[in-house]
């Protein structure tokens, strides 16, 4: 009976979120007395598997079948179920993003499991209840959820969970097949189109973030953004209103009903900080606002703020930044 | 063709949190509700790929109490056929997806069609399990929809980019911009809502799985530092030595 964690991957390295969600499987397993397993989907090496030793997983479980190199709900579902009833889970971890929400909802309803998403801590088991912690009205709030049943699904939000480095330990990493057939990958994608993304650095993975509202005046200004966030290696990000006057791509739309971010650092610039804005991105650790209006409402969910013209805050930043080295 | 489209009733985007005095419950005192902003697309997109097929039907479908519909004859003027209310508290996920696999089973509908998530709970859960029920694809969350027969051709949001897919009826899929404009209701669309049917029907199914104990605020912040702006550079260093962050 081992904790069962989905770990993600992509171009033969494990994200970030799931070295994150590694951690967090293997303190769970820690806390129910026994070992962490995971089963990996996506493009994977054997090395960077056998790695997840350090975030404390005992063993990897891997089918090298190459229609799992992209996500396909169907298939995806299949294989982790497989790897459940193998393991014997009782408690199966996985990351709160795109793949894990769709393929989480799925497994709940196959494995008769209660599931809890947007998971922010770890959970507490005590006498016989188990709750965990997790964001509601779009990271407005919190709510303690006991979850009910033998077996229980927890998909835990970026950024919310210390990957841990224990240097040194490696995982078993053995090949596993649930037997697929054609008709798992009946929604294989026929195409998949990849954004460009700045400085490399993907916003949902990012934990540094510069973002540009309409006081950036128009898009052929956001040079002053790509400039910061290459400098400090973070991704870049705008406000709602800047994407829909298509002066960036909606992936970079920030908010309630946009992408929501949990960085460590989140730096606004030129955003006002509508309560939709900052339903986005509340639970970053510290936010950094730069706005010329000293009455923005973003300042009052600020850490750190610039009262001033963006045009002439952000390349002194860029500067300092590489004065830093 | 026929659509279901699921619209859950949630807290005015700009509604200030609040919960009963045991932290149980959310307050609704004074609050505005409406069409969870992510349904709005699903509805949307229903209407648009109706009127382009010269036929078929949109239903609309939610799980709640009697207070919820003002907002299902708000959907209703927006352009949907009809309605059916699953006269319940949206206890959870399962609970609700249970509601509609029930509902989408015995009325046969071809496209399944919600909102990626709930802005008040936030699940992200019951597209899943609703395919899951059915034993249907879910696409979770779309980004663009088009349909040509039975097949549809779908894009879903991946980290860092999108797939394309393609599935043929029945399935499920969550919604999202830029799928359409969300339409808002126009005055004969407020008249002719009135008379459109609404059903009423009790819940079936198994209990819940889950269960809030209690919710509450995110900690405060201790308040802004300001740094001038004629010394911006300062705060590049705070980022460092202070917040440890760069």
């Amino acid at each position: 009976m081992s904790v069962l964690v989905v770990v993600e991957c992509d171009g033969g390295e494990v994200k970030k979120s799931s070295l994150e969600v590694a951690s967090y499987g293997s303190q769970v397993a820690q806390l129910l007395g026994t070992t962490a397993t995971a089963v990996a989907v996506g493009e994977a090496t054997e090395a960077n598997l056998a790695q997840l030793g350090e975030q404390g997983i005992t063993k990897v479980l891997y089918d090298a079948e190459p229609r799992l190199k992209d996500f396909v709900n169907g298939a995806y579902t299949k294989l982790i179920a497989a790897a459940a009833q193998q393991e014997d889970s009782k408690v199966i971890v996985l990351a709160n993003s795109n793949i894990g929400a769709a393929v989480g909802s799925r497994l709940s309803v196959r494995l008769q499991a209660s599931l809890a998403t947007n998971v922010v801590e770890l959970p507490k088991n005590d006498g016989g209840q188990f709750t965990v912690k997790r964001g509601a009205f779009s990271g407005k709030a919190l709510a303690d959820v006991v979850l009910s049943g033998e077996r229980k699904i927890l998909a835990v939000k970026k950024n919310s969970i210390e990957a841990l480095h224990e240097a040194g330990k490696t995982a078993q990493v053995e090949s596993f097949s649930a037997q697929l057939t054609d008709a798992d990958f009946a929604d294989a994608p026929k195409q998949v189109i990849m954004q460009e993304q700045t400085g490399g650095v993907l916003l949902p993975e990012a934990d540094k973030v510069v973002s540009g509202g309409r006081g950036m005046k128009g898009p052929e200004n956001w040079n002053l953004i790509e400039d910061l966030a290459k400098a400090l290696g973070a991704a870049t990000a705008c406000s709602k209103p800047v994407s829909d006057v298509d002066w960036r791509p909606h992936h970079e739309h920030v908010g309630q009903t946009g992408i929501t971010v949990s960085p460590n650092l989140y730096i606004a610039c030129g955003i006002s900080g509508a309560i939709q804005h900052l339903a986005g991105v509340n639970s970053s650790k510290v936010i950094v606002v730069i706005n010329k209006d000293p009455e923005a409402p973003f300042f009052k969910a600020a850490d750190y703020g610039i009262v001033g013209d963006v045009f002439d805050v952000l390349p002194k930043l860029t500067q300092a930044v590489k004065e830093l080295g | 063709m026929k659509f279901l489209v699921c619209i859950s009733n949630v807290p005015d985007t700009t509604t200030k949190i609040a919960f009963t005095p045991d932290n149980k419950e959310f307050n609704k005192a004074g609050v505005q509700f409406v069409i969870n902003p992510w349904d709005e697309y699903a509805l949307t997109r229903a209407i648009e790929l109706k009127e382009a097929q010269g036929g078929g039907t949109v239903t609309v479908l939610n799980v709640g109490e009697a207070d919820t519909e003002p907002n299902i004859r708000k959907a209703l003027a927006i352009g949907a056929d009809d309605a059916i209310r699953v006269n319940a508290y949206p206890k959870d996920a399962f609970f609700v997806a249970q509601q509609i696999a029930s509902i989408a089973k015995d009325g046969g509908y071809d496209v399944i069609l919600m909102g990626k998530e709930s802005i008040d709970y936030n699940g992200f859960q019951v597209h899943g399990m609703v395919g899951e029920l059915l034993g249907i694809p879910t696409v979770a969350p779309a980004m663009k929809l088009d349909m040509s027969g039975n097949t549809a051709t779908l894009e879903r949001e991946i980290e860092g980019g999108k797939e394309i897919v393609e599935v043929n009826t029945p399935f499920v899929a969550s919604c999202q911009q830029p799928m359409c404009e969300p339409r808002i209701p126009n005055m004969r669309g407020i008249m002719t809502a009135r008379t459109k049917p609404l059903k009423v029907v009790e819940p079936v199914g198994d209990a819940p799985r889950t269960e809030v104990a209690t919710y509450a605020l995110p900690p405060k912040k201790e308040g802004v530092k300001l740094i001038p702006a004629e010394n911006a550079g300062e705060l590049i260093k705070l980022l460092r030595n202070e917040a440890k962050v760069i």
